[in-house]
Order: C-alpha cells, then sequence, then structure tokens
C-alpha cells in the first residue's frame, strides 16, 4: 500500500497504483492522474471511466468487450482513448481496483 | 384413456392433482448433465420423479483428449463415445435441438414444437467455440493454415497438417476470456514443443504464445511458475494482445490497436459463447451464458432453474473439474429445493487442472473463488502424490489415468476421493 496526492487531496492506493476506496475519486483526480501518463482527459474519457465507475458499483466483472458494447465508444476507441492496456489503465484512472480475470 | 379396474381413490387423486408425477428436465448431456442424470437417478423414487435429458447430438467427447490428437498422442476414436452409453436405465434421453426455455411457464420447447413440462430445469448447455465472431478467422485460410483443437474436427486437421510441416512461424492465440479450460492454450504449446524436438524440427519452428492476459496465465503464482516453463522451452509470450481480426493476405493476426503477429500456421482459441438456445430464451448475459449464483448455483432470476457447468456465468474457470464439483454442490442444493428447505450448501467455485508439459511430465493446480493456486502436494497434504505447481512425471500420469477415471467414475455419478471443496491443506502459503 502507498499513498498518492492528488488535487490536494491524499489517496490510499495499491502497490500498481489502483485505488484501495473507490469513494476517495473526483474528476480532477482523474486530470491529474491522467496527465501522469500523458492522457489529456476528454469528456469521452470521462463518460468512460463514469461508465467503468458505476459497473463496478453493480459487482460485473469488467471486460473489453462489455465497454466495447456499452454504447460509448467501441472496442477500437477505447484502445485509442487509452493506448496500451485500455481495461487497466482506465480502471486505475477511474479509482477502481485493477481488472481481475476470474478462471 | 383410464385403465379398467382401478382403485377409485386413485381416480381421486388424479383429479385433484393430475399431474402426479415431478419431473426433473436436464438440457445438455455433456459432461455436467451426464453426471447429474446419473447422481438424481440413484437417489429420487422412481415411481414419483420423472428424469429426462435432451441433447441435439448423440456422441459424447471426451473433450480434454482433443488436445492430444494434434500431436498424433490421441486419435478421433480414443475421444468419442455414444452419449446413450451414459445415461443411466430410468432417465429418459431425447435427442433433439431445444427451441427454447419458456421459463416463466416452466417449459420446454423442442425444435419439432414438442412441449416437455418440468419442475426443476437443470441448465448444462455449456459454452461453445464461436469463430465467426473474429473477422477473417472461418475464411481462405480456415483448417488449411487455421486451426482450432477445440473441436475434434480441427484437432484431426491439425494433425494432418503437422505431419507433413517442415516448420515455421507456429502461433497460438488466444481470443478473448473466458475461454474453455484455461491451460489448454499452455498445454498446447508445451506439447508442441515436445512434438517439434522429438521430429528433429524444433530449430525449425518458432512458437509463439499470443494472449489478451497480462501473462502466460491469470493469477500470478501460476503465471510465474508458467511462465518460466514457457522461457525454458524457448516458447514466447506475447501479453495484453487483444485481437480484433485475422488478415489473410499477409497471413497475420491483428489487435485492436493494430499491432500485428504473421503466422505460418496459427492455432486459435476462437472466442466462447453460451449455447444460443440460452439467447433465444432471454435467460443469458451478453455472452449467452446464465447470470448464476455463484454459491447455491441456482438461476438469479429463478427458483426452480439451476445451472451447471460451462453454461453458468461463474467466476471460476470453465472446465470439466468445476462441473464435477459443483454438480455435488447443485445435487445438495437442489434435494433441499425439492424438500422446502433452505439452500445451505455453498459452491466456492473449485477447480483442478492437470496440465502437460510435454516430454512425459505434468503439473498440477488446484484453486477457488478466493484462493489462487499454490505450490503444495494433493490430495494428500506433505505426500501427495501429485505435486501442485510442479512439474513431475507422476502428474502426467495423473492426465493420463484421467481419461479412464473420466468415462467410469465421473460421468456415471460416482464418488471421487476428492472433496468438491478446496482445501488449504497440503498448500503452502506464498507471499
Amino acid at each position: 500500500m502507498a499513498e498518492k496526492n492528488y488535487a490536494g487531496k491524499t489517496v490510499e492506493v495499491s502497490d500498481e497504483g489502483y485505488f484501495v476506496n473507490p469513494a476517495d475519486w473526483n474528476e480532477e483526480i482523474a486530470k491529474e492522474m491522467a496527465a501522469e501518463v500523458g492522457i489529456e482527459l476528454t469528456d469521452k474519457h470521462l463518460e468512460v471511466l463514469k461508465y467503468l465507475r458505476e459497473q463496478f458499483e453493480t459487482g460485473e466483472a469488467l471486460t473489453i468487450r462489455k465497454v466495447g458494447k456499452s454504447g460509448i465508444v467501441d472496442i477500437k476507441g477505447l484502445y485509442q482513448l487509452f493506448p496500451g492496456g485500455p481495461l487497466k489503465i482506465s480502471s486505475k484512472l477511474a479509482g477502481i481496483p485493477k481488472p481481475t480475470s476470474c478462471v | 384413456m383410464r385403465r379398467v379396474g382401478i382403485f377409485a381413490s386413485e381416480i381421486f387423486n388424479d383429479v385433484l392433482n393430475p399431474v402426479t408425477m415431478k419431473r426433473i428436465l436436464i438440457l445438455g448431456a455433456g459432461t455436467a448433465g451426464t453426471m447429474m442424470a446419473n447422481k438424481l437417478r440413484k437417489v429420487l423414487d422412481r415411481d414419483e420423479w420423472e428424469i429426462t435429458i435432451v441433447d441435439k447430438h448423440r456422441t459424447h467427447y471426451y473433450q480434454p483428449g482433443f488436445l492430444f490428437i494434434p500431436f498424433g498422442i490421441y486419435n478421433k476414436q480414443d475421444v468419442v463415445k455414444p452419449k446413450a452409453d451414459f445415461i443411466p436405465p430410468g432417465v429418459k434421453m431425447v435427442f433433439s435441438e431445444v427451441d427454447k426455455v419458456e421459463a416463466e411457464e416452466s417449459k420446454v420447447r423442442l425444435a419439432d414444437g414438442s412441449v416437455l413440462l418440468y419442475d426443476y430445469l437443470i441448465i448444462a448447455t455449456g459454452t461453445e467455440t464461436r469463430p465467426d465472431q473474429t473477422p477473417g478467422l472461418v475464411d481462405k485460410l480456415w483448417r488449411k493454415e487455421i486451426f482450432d483443437f477445440y473441436t475434434v474436427d480441427g484437432a484431426v486437421e491439425l494433425q494432418k497438417f503437422f505431419k507433413q510441416w517442415e516448420g515455421g512461424k507456429l502461433v497460438l492465440a488466444i481470443t478473448e476470456l473466458p475461454y474453455k479450460c484455461p491451460v489448454a492454450p499452455i498445454e498446447f504449446v508445451c506439447l508442441a514443443d515436445a512434438y517439434f524436438t522429438e521430429k528433429g524440427i524444433r530449430d525449425k519452428v518458432d512458437i509463439t504464445f499470443v494472449t489478451p492476459l497480462a501473462g502466460a496465465f491469470t493469477k500470478p503464482i501460476a503465471t510465474k511458475m508458467l511462465s518460466e516453463l514457457l522461457a525454458e522451452k524457448n516458447i514466447k509470450v506475447v501479453p495484453d494482445f487483444y485481437l480484433e481480426k485475422v488478415d489473410n493476405e499477409k497471413k497475420a493476426i491483428v489487435s485492436y490497436d493494430e499491432q500485428e503477429i504473421p503466422f505460418d500456421v496459427l492455432t486459435i482459441v476462437p472466442m466462447n459463447m453460451g449455447n444460443s438456445v440460452i439467447e433465444r430464451s432471454g435467460l443469458g448475459d451478453d455472452m449467452n451464458y446464465v447470470p448464476t449464483d455463484k454459491h447455491t448455483l441456482r438461476s438469479e432470476k429463478y427458483e426452480n432453474i439451476f445451472v451447471l457447468g460451462d453454461a453458468a456465468n461463474l467466476p471460476t474457470s470453465k472446465a470439466g473439474s468445476v462441473a464435477h464439483f459443483a454438480a455435488e454442490i447443485l445435487f445438495e442444493n437442489l434435494m433441499s429445493a425439492i424438500e422446502g428447505r433452505p439452500l445451505m450448501a455453498k459452491f466456492d467455485g473449485h477447480a483442478n487442472c492437470y496440465i502437460e508439459t510435454g516430454f512425459g511430465k505434468g503439473a498440477l493446480i488446484d484453486f477457488n473463488y478466493d484462493t489462487e493456486p499454490l505450490p503444495g502436494t494433493f490430495p494428500l497434504p506433505g505426500i501427495g502424490p501429485f505435486g501442485l505447481l510442479k512439474n513431475t512425471k507422476i502428474n502426467h500420469y495423473g492426465k493420463v489415468m484421467f481419461r479412464w477415471m473420466y468415462w467410469h467414475i465421473l460421468l456415471r455419478g460416482k464418488e471421487l476421493p476428492i472433496d468438491p471443496l478446496m482445501t488449504m491443506a497440503g498448500k503452502k502459503m506464498i507471499k
């Protein structure tokens, strides 16, 4: 566990940088975190992050496919928004735990 | 029509309760459905309970054996038997396509329009590979230079191809999660390494393992062990590759972020989805898996529907071992439901997988919803004989013997000396 400072707030994060308490999150924090990884957060990005947070609240397991079917962005678009590992990066920026695979 | 000479009380009873026999209907006579039919018929009174099982196919495949076919270790005849041989007397077997489940009315409509009523329904329709879901997969290279080994036909065609292949770039790619038997692709590349070594052309074969996961496997400790194993065997791992399409002209797989990996022969783990009857019946999620309580194994929506095996959306492996362990829990809970008691048995997601690693060795993993695969001994703590997360000869024999156990013990619903719930005894905690 570690602590990080974003937008004037101290938040607890895992060793890999994922939020321990999703409630600590706000849009300002997301913007600062995004800047750290070279992403300028647009409304589209935020829409994805909010969708992820809603899905996380319902306890649903998140997959790239599910986001691709959300109507917000398709899979290709998701890769363009969060290049590299779209689900991992977007989950981190959404302040939710690292997506896990269940198998 | 009534028989002549029956007792008045029987007529009276029949008028009050026109359906005297209660009905259990099982959809799917694969590993899960067949086990359940056997377990239930042993216990439920034949004068009281009618058990019917429906499947469109007449052949039962020993699916763990498909993996061995491309390398000529097994042939088709080693993995097939008639389904009917495993359905016990007193269970009605119906060979038919199912049109749909009408869950609100507790009935199932078959393809020919006939209707089966049920008091309890067990959905065991499994998961199937859907190569049609990936653009360019089922195209001009399909079954010529692109093969799957999750169907007996694909595995047989790949055996023919490998026999005459002189080497080049062999790529194994996993399309999407979840897929059936999560360790099979790792076993495939290990067996390919052994096969081409024995053929004397390993130096001409470049083997690459491509996965949408962040590493060779899902959970950290097993991933570390398996990554080291693959590195030892000079098998390259390409992680985080989310396959969009196959380019038949370039002979390459292409990811959503436009990485390309060229191949001479591609072995694909196609996208998996639940049976289309689940979709037609409005019972599934976006992958056609049935939302199921992960502990009780009852449908989240209908109290008289239970789900067993790959058809359920459980957050654990889609594998025969899971269906086997879950069957014992489902059986207990179904008995409770029938007798009007609360469902007390809780499934833990227990999975147990042998991993063939080639050259007569194997590894073994044992895990559940909460505990990742750990090193240790199995099934007897400290004794084994099997080693967890260890590459040993005895583990390989475990896998070899398993085919006999599958046909003779497991499918017939007999007990194995392994607890359905995972135990920590014999496992080593590592941080």
